[in-house]
């Protein structure tokens, strides 16, 4: 009896095999299950729940899974005026969401205080935590905050990820 | 009975704290003088005038005059659909007067507002604490010396906050002045 050996070209194993770079798999299973953390703080929150019903289907991207506990969220979605008195509730909540995580800044409010030049706002979240992108409008439509949530699956996708994997985030790099 | 009787009435019964009414636009107002009095007034307009439902208790600062207060009860009958007016005056030194929550339970966070904002205490009201700014915030934000922009406060794991940029601002229009290019906004800082 003669054995033979396959040598080369696999056809059984080749068919299923794509060849990439680990981070770059990595960081695409990461895009395509960012949760957002909904900080819905005033009138941008409704246009965030349009966002998330059925007419403009966020869980196209694989966002749908709007998680209140920041234990299980990547993006946390400032929507809407932070007041003084929720700034350092909303720094908390940030703070317990676990790495990796991303912040966007929903809206004129969230973004530098929009209209509101008082002694009751806060002049834009990235006052206190590191914003990744900046939605404008006052709200934003639902298209526009897709928009924003495609454009952090770039970055995500861009990011050195296993160079900075045993680094701190952001968060804590400041501390 | 209409809306002017009733306000007669209550005037006829108070007749030395009470005057007026006076009337503007449909609405009847009566004048207090005495802030003390404020609780029987309204005691006996809630049992026996029917003004069951206390709209809104308010405070105007009429800063640079005296008395500097003004605070305002908007109240309401449900049955007899009546609104009624009253207005008392407080002296900033004096900053107090006695709490209507006895009569109208809903008093209680209207006067907390008024104190949180304006820094008008209402004696015997049972839990006078700042109801929209933190506990230990410094200042009454509503007050006409306060500036729009803020003033900043630090309490340290509860709240902060920072003067705001207005660029200039705050821009307040002058209405009543003789031509257009008066009456526009125009940048006005009230003296701290």
């Amino acid at each position: 009896m003669q054995e033979t050996t396959e040598m080369g070209y696999n056809t059984k194993v080749e068919d299923d095999v794509v060849v990439t770079r680990l981070d770059a798999a990595l960081n695409w299973f990461r895009k395509y299950s960012i949760w957002p953390m909904p900080m819905g703080l005033a009138c941008c929150a409704i246009e965030l729940m349009g966002t998330g019903a059925s007419r403009y289907d966020i869980s196209r991207f694989g966002m749908e899974v709007m998680r209140f506990s920041p234990r299980q969220s990547d993006v946390m979605i400032v929507a809407g005026t932070v007041t003084y008195k929720m700034a350092l509730s909303v720094k908390r909540i940030y703070d317990q969401m676990a790495e990796p995580k991303w912040v966007i800044a929903m809206g004129a409010c969230a973004s530098t205080g929009g209209m509101y030049r008082s002694y009751a706002v806060l002049q834009g979240v990235d006052n206190i935590l590191p914003v990744d992108l900046y939605v404008a409008g006052c709200p934003p439509r639902p298209e526009a905050l897709l928009d924003a949530l495609l454009k952090l699956q770039n970055k995500v996708q861009r990011e050195p990820l296993l160079a900075t994997l045993k680094k701190p985030g952001p968060a804590l790099a400041k501390a | 009975m209409n809306a002017l009787d009733t306000a007669k009435k209550l005037g006829d019964k108070f007749p030395e704290a009470l005057s007026g009414p006076t009337e503007f636009r449909g609405e009847l107002t009566l004048e207090v003088a005495d802030p003390e009095r404020i609780v029987e007034i309204c005691e006996f307009a809630k049992k026996e005038l029917g003004f069951d439902y206390l709209v809104d208790v308010s405070s105007v600062d009429n800063y640079g005059n005296d008395p500097r207060w003004t605070v305002v009860y908007l109240l309401y009958g449900i049955a007899s659909k009546q609104y009624l007016r009253l207005v008392t005056s407080v002296s900033e030194e004096k900053s107090e007067l006695p709490t209507v929550t006895g009569v109208w339970r809903t008093a209680n966070w209207h006067e907390r507002e008024i104190y949180d904002m304006m820094g008008i205490r209402f004696r015997g009201h049972p839990d006078l604490r700042r109801i929209i700014m933190w506990e230990g915030y410094p200042y009454f934000p509503l007050r006409k010396d306060f500036p729009l922009a803020g003033k900043p406060s630090e309490m340290p794991d509860v709240a902060f906050s920072k003067t705001a940029p207005l660029e200039g601002g705050p821009f307040v229009t002058s209405p009543g002045a003789k031509d257009a290019v008066e009456r526009e906004p125009r940048v006005k800082t009230v003296e701290t």
